[in-house]
């Protein structure tokens, strides 16, 4: 299908294909499936299949740190099938420092790491999972030696772009709720005056990221950004948006209880807390694992509880009401019946569907008479 | 200097007090479905969310109202200017025929305090059907009105301004033509939509919209002829017939393409055979089949086609056609699923009604009172 969509101008993909182990038609489904989700038209999935395809010497080179975090954006980016990380991730971006996954360790890993940067200069994408610890010259989170502050200011220097992974990078995570014993920042703010993209969510989805980062690769740019430097493709619209149990909090139906009723049959999570109206994410149309079928908090029953919201995950407690950004629920709803065994047709009604009919007949065949009869000069009155 | 000139005459007749209190009665069940909700007022439920409001008032009311549409289709496009009397009083009704849909959408709308967000472009989903018929008939009703200002500039004697509308009118003429082509070939895609809720006889898929519009412009050049003649019978006035017989022509060979279209269309899905099936689907396609072919067979002779009352005939009947083609295919046999069944209340028949009737009072007083119907010299 892909190949007859993509109208690829007869590009030579046979060295992708040899490169990355895939298949033409894989390769270019996977395009359009990267293109399809950041809301770009298919000649932009050309456009990156074709940057990927031909420049793999410019992979860009991307130093990967590690601060207070639970690894938890890795560990969804190992799960990844959009695309799998052996097959895609290692040859459109050249991974050269990433604490789990690098094959070597202690100090060599550290010198190849400034080796890359100082040679890239300018040229390396700067991806931080976890927050920064600030308080008392950032020493409650040390790699090597170093403070995770110094180490981000440091890598932040030469870097071309700084992508904030998770919630933790992006503004604190969990180890900035209150009362942040060790002042815990997100990357931004330890950064002021660079430009950093923020990637929420605890765990983030893979896809964000990756989409992000191919649309760099492609178009040498950052997508467009929100007022918090989020993607907005990714996180345009609130999760009560596009929720699919949006219909019952319109209607009034809510869970009220873990097992109650409403839960079972699959009403709004609002009243148990769901903090779905006022959490920017893009959860409920492209859940999590691939697997579809409602993978996703909500979809399996839990409230959401606004991981990727700053002020909101961690902070808000969770099971207290969300503050509804759009339009906020009436007090009392009207009764919605499905009314299915109503038949409900009453003879008057028959008799007056009958007789608006038959009037629209008989007036006609009347005008039909008298237009016949009727000379040109004729004046009459209406009737 | 305009030929065109108000009928004058009474405004309070026998007609028009009794249309009057059909109006009265529709505004007190609409009070009524504003208090106490929809359900209190209309038999539509979870299978058949669409009942005679939308289908009636909107699919088919709009349909009705394509006179106005049809004509711009003949005079601009086709350049027949001889049209040109026809064109005022047809705008008018099809002005009244969106208007009182549009009006009929929102209060068959169940959170209608919401409609306003179809005018906000940053809730757009442009992947909606509903959307583009919403917007499109929306636009429309302000271009209707735009192309009938001149009436109304006439009568309080604006010329300056006239003069200014007359530089632009092609462009709103030509959204004129545009417009209707664009939703009521959605009210087609509507159909696709319901995929197997919709009767097999009904169901032609990606050939929904062109049987759409053919039945819009069928109904459209009828209505014109409908009304016409009933302007004839009611007002007097100069002989259209020899211009109406062109149009029951024209509107006779959009109902050859379309039953062409249907037929071979029915006949590649393999589904002839249920026109005989013998249940009711295929006593609906038979009625309504009927319907369309009695024009033809009036209108095919040319001197049955001169005669006011045959063509009258011929129009009505390709109007109740069009209409059932519509009502058959969105409500008669649609079919939401076991257990779930329709037919509208007394209080829903009433505000339909009423609907039309402040249609018809409408149209009474306007063309009473304003330049709207062409009076030659020759009269």
């Amino acid at each position: 299908m892909a190949e007859q969509e993509l109208d690829t101008g007869g590009f030579d993909f046979s060295e992708v294909e040899k490169r990355l182990g895939v298949t033409r038609r894989t390769f270019l489904k996977y395009c359009a499936g990267v293109a399809a989700s950041l809301g770009l038209s298919t000649s932009s999935a050309v456009a990156m299949a074709k940057a990927i395809a031909a420049k793999p010497q410019m992979r860009p080179p991307v130093i990967w740190l590690h601060g207070q975090e639970c690894t938890g954006p890795t560990e969804s980016l190992l799960r990844s099938e959009q695309p799998s990380l052996e097959h895609l991730l290692l040859d459109m971006i050249s991974l050269d420092y990433h604490q789990t996954l690098d094959t070597g360790a202690g100090h060599k890993v550290e010198e190849l790491k400034k080796k890359s940067m100082k040679e890239n200069h300018g040229k390396y994408l700067l991806v931080v999972e976890g927050a920064i610890p600030v308080k008392d010259d950032g020493v409650y989170c040390k790699i090597a030696g170093e403070t995770m502050l110094h180490i981000t200011k440091e890598a932040a220097e030469g870097a071309a772009a700084i992508v904030a992974f998770g919630s933790c990078a992006s503004w604190g995570g969990v180890q900035s709720a209150s009362p942040n014993p060790t002042g815990a920042k997100g990357t931004q703010a330890v950064l002021p005056g660079k430009p950093v993209v923020n990637i929420p969510g605890c765990p983030p989805n893979p896809a964000n990221f990756l989409g992000t980062v191919l649309y760099f690769v492609t178009f040498g740019k950052l997508p467009p950004l929100d007022q918090q430097n989020r993607p907005k493709w990714a996180y345009g619209r609130l999760i009560h948006e596009n929720c699919y149990r949006r219909p019952h909090f319109d209607a009034g139906r809510f869970a009220t209880e873990f097992g109650d009723e409403g839960h079972k049959l699959g009403y709004c999570l609002y009243k148990l807390g769901c903090k779905g109206p006022e959490t920017y994410n893009n959860c409920p149309s492209l859940e999590f694992n691939n697997v579809g079928g409602g993978v996703w908090p909500i979809g399996v029953g839990h409230p959401c509880f606004g991981c990727s919201e700053e002020g909101i995950g961690f902070n808000k407690p969770m099971f207290a009401l969300a503050n509804v950004e759009t339009h906020t629920p009436p007090n009392s709803f009207p009764t919605i019946e499905d009314r299915q065994q109503d038949t409900g047709i009453s003879p008057t009604a028959a008799a007056l569907g009958g007789a608006a009919a038959g009037a629209a007949i008989g007036a006609s065949l009347m005008a039909a008479k008298k237009v016949g009869n009727t000379p040109e000069s004729d004046s009459g009155s209406d009737g | 200097m305009s030929t065109y000139k108000p009928i004058g005459g009474r405004i309070l007749t026998p007609t028009f007090i009794f249309f009057s209190i059909i109006v009265a009665i529709s505004i007190y069940f609409m009070a009524q479905r504003f208090i106490y909700g929809m359900g209190s007022v209309a038999n539509i439920n979870g299978g058949f969310p669409w009942g005679i409001w939308v289908v009636y008032d909107v699919i088919i009311g709009t349909g009705l109202a394509c006179g106005g549409y049809a004509l711009a289709f003949t005079v601009y496009v086709f350049n027949k200017g001889k049209y040109h009397p026809l064109v005022r009083p047809a705008l008018l009704a099809s002005l009244f025929g969106y208007a009182l849909g549009g009006f009929g959408a929102i209060f068959d709308m169940g959170r209608w305090w919401q409609f306003y967000n179809i005018m906000l472009p940053w809730n757009w989903n442009f992947n909606s059907v509903m959307l583009e018929v919403g917007l499109c008939v929306s636009l429309y009703i302000i271009v209707l009105i735009i192309e009938f200002s001149p009436v109304f500039l006439e009568k309080i004697g604006a010329q300056g301004l006239i003069k200014v509308l007359d530089k632009v009118l092609f462009f709103f003429i030509a959204l004129g033509v545009l417009l209707p082509t664009m939703h009521q070939s959605s009210l087609g895609s509507m159909l696709i939509i319901m995929g197997y809720k919709i009767d097999p006889l009904w169901q032609v898929m990606q050939f929904q919209p062109l049987l759409a519009v053919l039945t819009a412009l069928i109904m459209g050049y009828s209505i014109v002829i409908f009304e016409a003649s009933f302007s004839k019978a009611s007002f007097g006035g100069p002989n259209e017939t020899p211009l109406l017989a062109v149009l029951g022509k024209v509107a006779v060979g959009l109902m050859f393409a379309f039953l062409a279209i249907r037929f071979v269309v029915l006949g590649v899905q393999g589904k002839l055979g249920l026109i005989f099936a013998g249940d009711f689907s295929s006593l609906m396609f038979l009625i309504e089949t009927a319907l369309f072919i009695i024009p033809a067979l009036i209108i095919a002779l040319p001197s049955q086609r001169q005669n006011p009352s045959k063509l009258l005939i011929a129009a009505v009947s390709m109007l109740f056609a069009g209409a059932l083609y519509r009502f058959n295919a969105f409500l008669f046999t649609y079919d939401p699923g076991p257990g779930y069944s329709y037919f509208p209340s007394v209080s829903e028949i009433m505000v339909t009604l009423g609907v039309i009737s402040i249609e018809i009072l409408a149209y009474l007083v306007i063309v009473k009172t304003m330049p709207v119907f062409h009076r030659g010299e020759h009269a």
